[in-house]
């Protein structure tokens, strides 16, 4: 697939480097590889990061030392849905363990890996900031929270929805 | 009913957009500031509201505007500190989700205070839907003209700009933030220099927790004395607390300090008691990193007078009978939690989020999470338990940044009150897997178990 914005994105790239002073458009890093992204599969692949190290004008290694640091950009190829669930101890006191199990079981699949329909990725987090709303996961942009057996039925029966009507 | 500064408005319809926001008396301090006060003015005011930064390190917010070093020519920044990332913590969430203009306000009140043209968010990564409520208000704002050029014809230019993180717990510490702005890793810096003198792109610069900021609107609506009087001794204003864990109602609290530590558990107003009708075992009061308390130290201190929700009533004792208030992140264990696991998923949450810049909390938080799973999962030795304290002890002071002493206090903590909890670990390997340690002891004595 493509590893460059398209006009929209691009649109979007100019946007977030014109915070910065001239010069600094370095501090669009972080920004710019969630677009990419997003744009491109929902990882960093290394053409993607060397793609973002040209438009920002800063060398490959510059963006692998932060793609390689943060723990939201994935540097493999992902699901087309990533179930991110928290672990820490706030989600693990109200029962996270039970839920991490149940879609384990439910998915058929580990931690860190992907379902042969390509749909659902497991990935275990450290907290979100959800804490009173436990268990939950993030999937996406949307904070899915008070997760239950059931709830985890519903969700995982969403995205299969969105996915076949997409 | 407490007083409420922050949050009185929270439930009004659409207090989210702009209109309503405005309707409800949004926007006077910044008319008030720009108009009627000058930038030193503002700054006094907030030193005299005592107002302390709410993001868990609680140093005088005045006193750290006051440092902003103003050389001529060299523009300087306020950044707001939105990593909201402490294990328990969310109360920053709150606010930017469902009063996102209230700390718009907080901003430009602060920017001008500061002479800061360019104010920048810098938001956990997360927080993604936030990130679009909060540039929503930045537009209308703009649109209203509280935002961009000559606001009120004072001459004054503010722009504010939200960054997402990438994820990355230790962007929360305020000079991680500034090279993670910079489109770095975030590893801490040393300091001196202080950010106040060479802080982003090395200008002077100041960062502030969201609720500190937002903060800044009653301070000057209400002037810096009254608001000082609101609280107890140095645990001035109000503050907001999330509560969690095995409560009946989890949520984000506004308290005015000088409730009991008992009555934000127990009443109907605040946590509303035990879920399930359960006994109190332990509380982690200010987000993970700060110390763990049974029950008994919790609601009463050594000297067995009631403990309250503020500053100095929850470090009494120092860190042998106290723990700390920190972020507000209120974490509540019920008699069914095992200690041991609660440390062990905090020992992995830091090595997850340590930098890797020092050997000491590199190498550190990684034995202890060792050492930790080893006893859980029933394989653990006596000796074990020493080398633990014994790393924490190692870890705690001798690093850049206070992530090091973020990772040694639960730890410290967990084996200084729940030793015996650990021990029973390790001399019941098996039944450790099936059951949990329980009360024993740690029961709140208050309200005494049936």
């Amino acid at each position: 697939m493509a590893t460059t914005f398209n006009d929209t994105q691009m649109t979007e790239f100019k946007r977030l480097v014109a915070r910065y002073p001239e010069g600094k458009q370095k501090s669009a890093l972080l920004p710019a590889l969630h677009l990419a992204q997003e744009s491109f599969d929902g990882w960093l692949s290394t053409e993607a990061m060397d793609y973002v190290a040209s438009l920002l004008q800063i060398e490959p290694i510059e963006v692998y030392e932060v793609a390689t640091f943060y723990s939201m950009y994935n540097l493999k190829p992902v699901g087309k849905f990533v179930f991110e669930v928290c672990q820490t101890g706030p989600c693990m006191v109200s029962g996270s363990d039970n839920i991490i199990d149940y879609i384990k079981k439910t998915l058929d699949i580990r931690p860190g890996e992907t379902t042969k329909d390509g749909l659902f990725t497991l990935k275990l987090v450290e907290c979100l900031g959800a804490c009173g709303y436990a268990p939950m996961m993030q999937v996406g942009k949307i904070y899915k929270e008070h997760l239950t057996k059931e709830k985890v039925d519903s969700i995982i029966a969403e995205y299969k929805a969105l996915a076949t009507n997409n | 009913m407490g007083v409420k500064l922050l949050l009185d408005k929270a439930n009004v319809p659409g207090i989210r957009t702009y209109e309503v926001y405005r309707r409800e008396g949004g926007y006077r301090a910044v008319e008030k500031a720009l108009k009627e006060m000058t930038t030193d003015a503002i700054v006094e005011e907030v030193k005299k509201s005592g107002l302390r930064g709410r993001g868990g390190a609680g140093f005088p917010t005045g006193m750290k505007w006051s440092f902003i070093a103003k050389p001529d020519g060299v523009p300087r920044h306020l950044v707001c500190n939105a990593d909201e990332s402490e294990p328990g913590t969310f109360k920053d969430r709150y606010l930017m989700e469902f009063l996102p203009h209230l700390l718009i306000e907080g901003l430009i009140v602060s920017s001008y205070a500061l002479g800061s043209n360019d104010t920048y968010i810098y938001i956990r990564g997360e927080y993604a839907w936030i990130t679009d409520i909060l540039e929503q208000a930045i537009e209308e704002a703009k649109a209203a003209g509280w935002l961009g050029k000559n606001i009120l014809g004072t001459g004054f230019d503010c722009n504010i700009h939200v960054q997402r993180g990438g994820g990355a717990y230790i962007c929360g510490e305020e000079t991680a933030l500034i090279e993670s702005l910079e489109g770095k890793r975030g590893n801490p810096r040393i300091k001196p220099p202080f950010p106040a003198i060479q802080g982003l792109w090395m200008r002077p610069t100041v960062v502030n927790n969201v609720e500190t900021l937002a903060a800044v609107v009653p301070i000057i609506n209400m002037g810096g004395e009254e608001y000082a009087k609101i609280g107890v001794g140095k645990s001035t204003g109000t503050k907001l607390i999330s509560a969690c864990g095995n409560i009946n109602k989890p949520g984000v609290y506004e308290i005015d300090m000088t409730i009991t530590v008992e009555e934000f558990i127990y009443s109907d107003e605040y946590c509303g008691g035990m879920k399930d009708g359960k006994k109190l075992k332990a509380c982690i009061p200010g987000g993970s990193s700060v110390p763990i308390l049974p029950a008994n130290l919790l609601l009463t201190t050594a000297k067995g007078e009631p403990r309250y929700m503020n500053y100095e009533s929850l470090s009494d004792g120092g860190f042998a009978t106290g723990s700390m208030l920190g972020s507000g992140g209120f974490i509540v264990l019920d008699e069914d939690q095992c200690i041991v696991k609660n440390t062990y998923t905090l020992a992995r949450f830091y090595r997850h989020e340590s930098c890797g810049q020092c050997s000491p909390c590199r190498e550190g938080t990684g034995w202890m999470e060792k050492i930790l799973q080893k006893i859980e999962t029933g394989k653990g030795e006596m000796s074990d338990i020493d080398l633990l304290w014994d790393i924490q002890r190692k870890i705690e002071g001798n690093t850049i940044c206070p992530l090091g002493d973020a990772a040694s206090w639960p730890v410290a903590a967990a084996i200084r009150h729940f030793r015996d909890e650990f021990e029973w670990h390790v001399k019941n390997p098996e039944l450790a897997q099936t059951s949990n340690f329980g009360l024993q002891h740690y029961a709140d004595p208050i309200h005494v178990p049936a």
